[in-house]
């Protein structure tokens, strides 16, 4: 740890509730519906009425394509009739898990006491037989073209419209400068499916061997089809509380021991310097001088893997094992497995359990800290987690500890 | 409906009025000389607005690259596979682009490319890469 304790005032946040709504590949329910479901879910777990709830939080609040958002501020603050003395949400966070970052710091400035953050994605239902046009800025209309400007001038004439091919094109420099092969790479996606067939919420519980996964059919070299997430309907969220009001919930809360939100060098998906990683890599170094805490003390790591090669990304950057090193680490996914050494993504993630976009991986951290992860339980009663989000030049982190 | 075509706006007209006349621009500070991309109107190292738009030697290297083999948006789907490329233009910018007329066994991290152009309406082309 290199800063002063009293500086780092997210240990006056707690995390004191989770929620999760139905999850699944294609619900068509109403996407408020279930945003409300998760945040009814996770104040009820915390022991708090809607009564006590006086801060919102979210990402990225009421914008984006078709089925990106699921409610925003002002339709959850209406739709719960409540009285907050504190607000955010917005789309240019550090990484989804940003919207929590934000809500740890505004119970440690003493705007209020707890702040119901959530984030909701219907994309299953918009997608529906569509493809990814129908949520497409545009999409839809057959007679309107869509222009790409900004950012996206630069990559969109080029042939190189989705995250698909670019994080694909990070993967190959990764396996160019440190030699790491589809086999170690694949162990991520295998590992994930392991973990949902477990999970009663998985949305892909079938078994998936490695050789099934060597077969998949290729979206984007070197990532096949099982190295992307799924797109679904569901609701996260979790209350985050000041640590004075621990005496009003049901249980001991989760502790935030250290929170970094870091992007060093360009912020962009082709321009930053060092593509065979992600700005992950800043902010797991930031974390790291936040607490007395080490790579080695983590118990199971919640880590992004919209495409797998995120979660090699967090794992190198995080320092669970050196640079360019992910892949000997991964090798034969024993490591990484339930009753391994760095339990990963133990409730399917996203390859496996749908793009909750960020907010799974808090909710499973809790879960296990909290003991209630049933048959995906993580062995001999962990005491420290992470959960991390983003990719690409967004990457917010959270290392989290048992409370009791 | 298709999702490749730009908008240009006041700080891009040049670079695609470039690429339509089949020369790469980037642009360079007077101040510091500093070449980069994406163009604007000052230099993003010492912020002088002494900005010169150069055309650049059309040399490059493959920094990394994919070949992508499913994509449903239009026209990109039409075109699969394909290679999206990140390349180092010896200048010194790094820019997206494609490789075409290269055998995908053919592509390494490392390899020599040229600038070519392909026209994907009258009024747009973009530059793209062939091996050296
Ligand atoms: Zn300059």
């Amino acid at each position: 740890m290199s800063e002063a304790t009293d500086l780092i005032g997210e240990r006056r946040a707690v995390i004191s509730g989770v929620g999760q709504s139905d999850i699944g590949r294609r619900l068509f329910r109403d996407p408020l519906e279930l945003t409300i479901d998760a945040c009814l879910a996770a104040i009820e777990d915390a022991g708090l009425t809607t009564a006590d709830i006086d801060g919102l939080s979210t990402y990225p609040g009421a914008t984006g394509p078709n089925g990106f958002s699921g409610g925003g501020i002002t339709d959850v603050h209406d739709a719960l009739r409540l009285n907050v003395n504190w607000f955010t949400g917005g789309l240019e966070y550090p990484g989804q898990l940003g919207a929590v970052i934000n809500a740890c710091l505004a119970v440690s400035a003493g705007l209020c006491k707890h702040v119901l953050v959530w984030r909701s994605v219907y994309e299953g239902s918009a997608q529906g037989s569509g493809g990814r046009a129908a949520v497409m800025p545009g999409g839809g209309s057959t007679t309107t073209s869509f222009k790409a400007s900004g950012f996206m001038q630069w990559l969109l004439p080029f042939s190189a419209p989705s995250a698909a091919t670019w994080i694909a094109m990070y993967a190959q420099r990764h396996f160019h400068e440190y030699g790491t092969t589809r086999e170690q790479l694949g162990q991520i996606a295998v590992n994930s499916r392991k973990n949902a067939a477990l999970n009663p919420k998985g949305i892909y519980r079938d078994p998936m061997s490695l050789d099934d996964y060597l077969a998949a059919r290729m979206i984007s070299t070197p990532l096949c089809l099982y190295d992307c997430d799924v797109p679904c309907d569901g609701g996260t969220a979790v209350i985050v509380s000041r640590v004075d009001t621990i005496p009003d919930l049901r249980k001991p809360p989760i502790k935030v021991e250290a929170v970094a939100a870091a992007t060093h060098g360009r912020p962009s998906w082709d321009q930053y310097d060092d593509l065979a990683s992600m700005p992950a890599q800043d902010a797991g170094k930031e974390l790291w001088k936040r607490t007395d805490l080490k790579p080695s003390d983590v118990d199971c790591a919640q880590m992004y893997d919209g495409f797998s090669f995120i979660t090699v990304a967090w794992l190198e950057g995080m320092g669970f094992c050196k640079k360019g090193e992910a892949g000997p680490f991964l090798e034969g996914g024993q490591r990484i497995a339930l009753d391994g050494e760095l339990p990963l993504n133990t409730n399917g993630g996203q390859l496996s359990s749908g793009r909750l976009h960020g907010f799974g991986f808090i909710h499973e951290a809790c879960v296990q800290l909290w003991g209630e992860g049933g048959d995906r339980q993580v062995p001999n009663n962990p005491e420290v987690a992470v959960a991390c989000s983003g990719g690409g030049p967004m990457a917010s982190t959270l290392l989290l500890t048992q409370g009791r | 409906m298709r999702f490749d075509l730009p908008s240009p706006d006041n700080d891009t007209q040049e670079f695609w009025d470039g690429a339509r006349d089949h020369r790469l621009l980037i642009q360079r500070c007077g101040a510091c000389g500093d070449a980069f991309f994406y163009p604007r109107p000052f230099c993003p190292k010492c912020w002088s607005e002494d900005v010169t738009t150069e055309e650049a030697s059309g040399d490059a290297i493959l920094y990394t690259w994919s070949v992508v083999h499913v994509n449903d948006l239009p026209p990109f789907h039409e075109r699969v596979p394909y290679v999206a490329a990140i390349v180092d233009l010896v200048d010194g910018p790094r820019m997206m682009t494609n490789v075409v007329d290269c055998e995908h066994d053919d592509l390494a991290v490392g390899m020599a490319l040229r600038v070519s152009y392909r026209e994907l309406t009258p009024e747009v082309t973009v530059p793209v890469f062939v091996p050296a």
